[in-house]
């Protein structure tokens, strides 16, 4: 079951495995680290702002731009009418149009563009234009859309056994419905492209997005152009979070779009509130749920369904729900399972990828049902979790992959309940809570196992472009991009291991889909993974042909040929690195490769339901404490401490950034981060003044963070593990530290807490527990 | 005749900058017409921090440095000021102490908050007072970091904000003092013409003379709200007087009975003269806006705009506090609570203006608590803001004080409350239902994206509950998340 892990790093590594700083460092502290909206522009250039619709859901019967028109600066107004190619910026299945055609599908939805000299301009002009709506009632709530039957794609099931009847006959059973919510990314550069038009229709884009080859693509489909025609860069984002894999599309081809029609290089950066109110954001989720278990908790069966409202489009809901879907057993082995999924149409922005793509929401609704089975049985809620978690012969997922690393599962969970005092502040609380009729404390302690891969199998491709000057510096490209989680610093460690050079000879370069193309989005925490391996690829290639010219003009047999501390060792002499390199070119040695990776083992049959669509599965846990104002709901995170299996971290500084980021983010979206729509399908909480997302005063002030020392079992990158989205679960420990804060005021009953436990949700679960319902 | 032009101190320079339109931004200035574009815009609307940039003015003939929302400052507010910017840190290659702890803690991924995050720790850098983890976090209240989770940056700041300043600004610090002390001309700013300016008068008179010609001009404190009907409301602001050069109007009078608050006093100033009235009220302070918006935002400003939250007004009402108006020659004082009418209307006359705010101390067998109910303790506007003065004869209320803030369209008193808690014994809690019953009959509290009215009503009644609880107990060690004050007065 458990094969013993290989020895890795025989040798010694110079730059793999360090702590380094990110590469811009120093720039982001002199703000010298240029973001889009920082690049000199050339004169003339152009500022656009959207035009969008007033109502959530009808059609649009008429549209007035003369006024727009008519206010000085305004150099052109692009609809619907302007756009040569296809009006679709969607990312697969047709139905996001760049602008309304006749009908409207959600609240702010793009009708028009405003070009102008100044932004200023641009944005004030756009309030002019006159739209004739014949408007209908829109669908806002997962109620809504389930009364209308309305879903953007088909619903989709899978299970093993009869889960009814295994509920039916097992000696307890619960049931129950858990509201998930949603998440505004909140990346803190906003949504952003600056499109310069070249000859021949050409277009030259910057996009900060996750995702320049769909960019490209799709400016070249909604333009008429070849993609071969425009080039998408990327040098940074200021934050992703999945928020710019498939919405940073739609600007960058509306400044692409501009561009065409004025021939000038055109602009547009999306205003806070326009960004909150323009692109999607992490799905909500209703989770209907019932549960068979022993008298010690042990499942026997568990039945979800995971109503996702997904918005007016698709998007990437396809994928999204089914990650919900695959993380619905989290750690836990199910004899019996049915997890169902609806994939719900509400005239509301399209929910999109958000770190964990569905993961958290579905892994939540399992974690909840853990802490129900412990209120139900009187269990302690890790014991729960224990008694349920995979094992050697209990370790097929319901998805019919085998979970071959119970072990460090097992371990990191017993590692952390040992490190956290877990059992002795359990009992601590429970004294505290009995003197304490307002102030009540609870503590948690959950598990994360998040699959890593693309589970669209394609996608698990990536390309990187390394060269080698004569003066022994390299340029390094690949299609991953940089949205501050570190991954051009990994990648480049990576390269300057393979040469032995100093990371200072290695130059990191703006991702673009001139140099490596087809590339797939980063994300899915696959940044490192895929593009360390096809740069390490590519680097090794070259090394090859050096180490075999080295060979042939030294005499030297190639295994005693090294490279390290910047030159070739080759015998007894050594060369400084660019020596050889000006000898390879001297010789007509190619010191240039495009290297390519794809992951292996990885295989997913939708249809039936079944396979391995996961390379590995990345494990982590977190204990959290919490303190609850029972008369206001307000609380705070006391401390917490985190054990994260990141394999052999390449860096162990970017990694623990990646837990503690992603424990914080997890946080807000668990806690005080809440989306409030109105009836009419206005996004009411807009902007960081009515959307919370934490402070620096909301991190716990004991936070004690530390990685699980394990090789990956599968050979990536350096055995390492996948870190970007997994931690933001570890923030399940926060939810659930609260929900047993609120069990203390009655432990007869189970806690009604539904997500995110912001301190009105948190009361009305109190108040509910004191037998006094808020109403 | 009045000087067209606004000046300030930059790089070791005086910049002059005239021709500007009035509702021009700081951040605009920054990033359009200097082309330093290291400042950056997440939010424009003071709540992210991204384009935080210090402004240094002398105080105590030091020059003192602040964080400010460059997002809607209005570029005239900087007149007379030095404004220091994140490029102008690193001298000669060399990083500032603040930078290279910053990145030694690796303190910045995506780098888009970093700058704003800079420049706040490069204001606590050169507040040089002892450091804790909490007074950090108060520092960085108002700058949003979605990437790191913030233990990095606070670990930075503590490694590089402990000491004494020591860096270029500190070495020029007399020499600025001395620069910034030139610009104070005390000569009226009128920058524009009858039809469009930003004016900013220098004295009382030419404040009142102006604005009694020109009744619909916008009267500006700090921006910290009117910044907002700009980046956001697109409103067309034509005329705007900034108050922050009337001399006279930022005094604080901290006399026996009494504290008279100027109106053009900050709140970062008015924060530790109101603490020491009541540790709740220093609190509320504390958590008022961030360092940015306390550094900018005025408590005649927070007053005079009218919010229907206004976390301060249900405080400040309680404790009794007044209201000095004028017009023209004229001057009128009005109880607090009577100046707010209606949702966002006062009574305030045109071409009238808040000259002060006078908040009588505790005297007497009085407990006073405060309580700010908000989704999030930091930077956010409250959901429930509750006030209380309890008057007390021995062990029971002899009269009541109770003032909430977000229960209606202003901030308001509870008079069904108050009168229900007259007589009530402190020993006798069966009895408190009476007075916790009682708020349903004095507010009947919105929906909004804050709250429910439901969570607005019950929260409300458990304060009631709760501020009877602390008051008999004379504790709060059990009742409060944070803010316990029992810390509050240690700390003092």
């Amino acid at each position: 079951m458990n094969a013993p892990t290989k020895p890795i790093d025989t040798e010694t590594l110079r730059h793999v495995r360090q702590p380094l700083p990110h590469d811009s460092g120093p720039k982001h502290v002199q703000g010298v680290a240029q973001y889009i909206d920082d690049i000199r522009e050339p004169e003339g250039t152009l500022h656009i702002a959207i035009g969008q619709a007033p109502k959530a859901r009808g059609r649009l019967i008429s549209l007035d731009v003369s006024a727009v028109r008519s206010m000085p600066g305004v150099v052109a107004v692009l609809t619907v009418a302007d756009i040569p190619g296809k009006n679709d910026v969607s990312p697969a299945f047709g139905d996001d149009p760049l602008f309304v055609d006749s009908e409207i599908s959600f609240l702010g939805q793009a009708v028009f563009a405003v070009v102008a000299t100044s932004r200023d301009i641009a944005r004030r002009a756009v309030k002019n234009a006159v739209m004739e709506i014949e408007s209908e009632t829109p669908s806002i709530t997962v109620e809504d859309a389930l009364a209308r039957g309305e879903t953007v794609l088909p619903d989709y099931a899978y299970g093993r056994g009869d889960v009814e009847a295994a509920v039916a006959g097992a000696p307890r059973r619960l049931e129950g419905r858990f509201r998930v919510g949603g998440q505004e990314h909140f990346y803190l550069e906003g949504q952003v492209a600056f499109a310069i038009p070249g000859e021949d229709g050409d277009i030259h884009v910057y996009s900060s997005t996750q995702h320049p080859s769909e960019v490209q693509h799709v400016v070249a489909r909604v333009l008429d152009i070849p993609d071969s025609y425009v080039t998408c860069e990327t040098r940074r984002m200021g934050g992703g979070f999945g928020g710019k894999e498939s919405q940073a599309t739609q600007w960058a081809v509306t400044a692409s779009l501009a561009a065409r029609v004025t021939g000038r290089p055109c602009k547009i950066r999306l205003d806070r509130d326009d960004d909150f109110i323009l692109t999607g954001k992490r799905h909500d989720f209703r989770c209907d749920w019932r549960v068979g278990f022993d008298h010690d908790g042990r499942i026997q069966g568990y039945g979800v369904d995971l109503l996702a409202r997904c918005g007016y489009s698709a998007d990437l809901s396809a994928g999204v729900v089914d990650r919900a879907m695959f993380h619905a057993d989290n750690a836990y082995w199910m004899p019996t399972v049915h997890i169902a999924s609806k994939r719900l149409k509400t005239n509301t922005v399209s929910n999109t990828a958000f770190r964990g793509f569905g993961g958290p929401q579905g892994m939540l609704a399992i974690e909840h049902v853990m802490d129900q089975i412990a209120w139900a049985t009187g269990r302690d809620p890790l014991d729960v979790r224990y008694v349920n978690f995979y094992r050697p012969g209990e370790n097929v997922t319901p998805y019919g992959m085998e979970v071959e690393e119970t072990d460090t599962l097992h371990n990191l969970v017993r590692i952390l309940e040992e490190t956290s005092d877990y059992r002795a502040r359990r009992e601590e609380i429970a004294g505290f809570n009995a003197a304490s009729p307002i102030m009540k404390r609870g503590i948690a302690l959950t598990p994360v196992k998040f699959g890593i891969s693309f589970t669209l199998t394609h996608m698990n491709q990536a390309g990187a472009l390394v060269h080698v000057y004569q003066d022994g510096s390299v340029h390094l490209n690949h299609g991953g991009t940089e949205m501050g989680q570190g991954l051009y610093v990994k990648v480049a460690q990576v390269v300057a291991e393979e040469f032995g050079i100093a990371m200072e000879r290695v130059r990191i370069t703006a991702t673009t889909t001139a140099k490596v193309p087809n590339t797939s989005p980063t994300a899915a925490s696959s940044g490192s993974d895929l593009n360390g391996m096809a740069a390490k690829i590519a680097a090794g290639a070259i090394k090859r042909r050096m180490t075999a010219h080295a060979a042939e003009i030294y005499g030297v047999p190639e295994d005693q040929i090294a490279f390290r501390d910047d030159r070739v060792f080759i015998g007894n002499e050594s060369i400084p690195f660019d020596e050889l390199a000006k000898k390879c070119i001297l010789a007509r040695v190619q010191l240039s490769e495009a290297g390519h990776y794809k992951t292996p083992k990885i295989t997913w049959d939708r249809a039936k339901g079944t396979g391995r669509p996961f390379f590995y599965f990345a494990y982590g846990a977190a204990c959290s404490e919490v303190i609850v104002d029972t008369l206001t709901g307000e609380n705070r995170v006391l401390r917490t401490d985190i054990l994260h299996d990141v394999g052999r971290s390449i860096n162990p500084a970017i990694d623990i950034g990646q837990i503690e980021g992603g424990f914080v983010q997890g946080m807000g979206w668990l806690t005080t981060e809440e989306l409030v729509f109105s009836k009419e399908g206005h996004l009411l909480t807009h902007a960081p003044s009515t959307y919370k997302i934490p402070v620096a005063s909301d991190v716990p002030a004991d936070l004690r963070v530390a990685l699980y020392p394990n090789a990956n079992r599968e050979d990536t990158i350096y055995r390492s593990k996948a870190v970007g989205e997994p931690p933001i679960m570890l923030a399940n420990s926060v939810f659930c530290a609260l929900a047993d804060a609120i069990h203390a005021l009655d432990p007869s009953k189970p806690v009604p807490l539904d997500a995110p436990a912001t301190p009105e949700a948190v009361l009305r679960a109190c108040e509910f527990l004191r037998g006094r319902p808020m109403g | 005749m009045a000087r067209d032009a606004i000046r300030f101190w930059r790089n070791g320079q005086p910049i002059e900058v005239t021709g500007f339109h009035p509702r021009t931004t700081l951040l605009d200035y920054l990033r359009l017409q200097e082309r330093r574009v290291g400042t950056k815009e997440g939010c424009a609307e003071g709540d992210c921090g991204a384009c935080t940039v210090a402004l240094g003015r002398v105080r105590d003939g030091r020059v003192r440095y602040e964080p400010v929302n460059a997002c809607i400052l209005l570029l005239g507010q900087v007149d007379g000021a030095e404004v220091v910017t994140v490029e102008d840190l690193a001298a000669g290659g060399e990083l500032h102490p603040v930078q290279s702890a910053m990145v030694a803690h690796h303190g910045s991924q995506c780098g888009f908050c970093t700058p704003g995050i800079v420049m706040s720790l490069f204001t606590l850098y050169h507040e040089a007072r002892p450091l804790s983890r909490e007074r950090v976090n108060d520092a960085l209240a108002g700058n949003l970091c979605r990437c790191t989770g913030y233990r990095p940056i606070v670990d930075a700041a503590l490694d590089a904000c402990s000491g004494a300043a020591q860096d270029a600004f500190a070495q020029a610090g007399e020499a600025t003092a001395r620069a910034l002390a030139e610009l104070a001309d005390g000569e009226d700013v009128m920058i524009g013409n009858e039809a469009r300016f930003f004016a900013a008068p220098a004295s009382e008179a030419s404040l009142a003379a102006l604005y009694e010609r020109h009744p619909g001009a916008t009267l500006v404190a700090g921006c910290t709200d009117v910044g907002l009907w700009i980046t956001k409301g697109m409103a067309e602001l034509e005329k705007i007087i900034w108050l922050g050069r009337v001399a006279g109007l930022d005094r604080i009078e901290d006399a026996n009975d009494a504290l008279t608050i100027g109106a053009t006093v900050t709140h970062a100033d008015a924060y530790m003269r109101l603490a020491a009235i009541d540790p709740d009220l220093g609190e509320l302070m504390r958590r008022f806006g961030s360092a940015q918006v306390r550094a900018s935002g005025t408590v005649g400003g927070n007053i005079a705009n009218g919010s229907p939250i206004g976390d301060l007004a249900p405080a400040l009402i309680v404790l009794g506090s007044t209201l000095e108006l004028r017009q023209g020659e004229r001057t009128r004082v009005l109880p607090l609570e009577e100046f707010f009418i209606a949702y966002r209307k006062q009574d305030r006359l045109p071409g009238e203006f808040v000259r002060s705010v006078t908040v009588p101390r505790l005297k007497g067998n009085v407990a006073f608590r405060a309580y700010k109910v908000s989704k999030r303790f930091d930077e956010d506007i409250s959901a429930v803001m509750g006030a209380f003065k309890l008057t007390l004869e021995g062990r029971r209320i002899a009269e009541a004080r109770v003032a909430f803030g977000g229960m209606a369209g202003i901030p308001k008193r509870a008079p069904a409350t108050e009168a229900a808690l007259v007589g009530l014994s402190l020993d006798d809690p069966s009895a408190w239902d009476r007075a916790t019953a009682a708020i349903a009959r004095d507010y009947q509290p919105l929906d909004d994206l804050r709250a429910s009215a439901a969570y607005r009503t019950t929260v409300a009644r458990n304060l009631v509950f709760k501020a009877l609880s602390e008051t008999a107990s004379g504790e709060t060690g059990a009742t409060r998340v944070i803010g316990r004050r029992e810390a509050l007065e240690a700390a003092e």
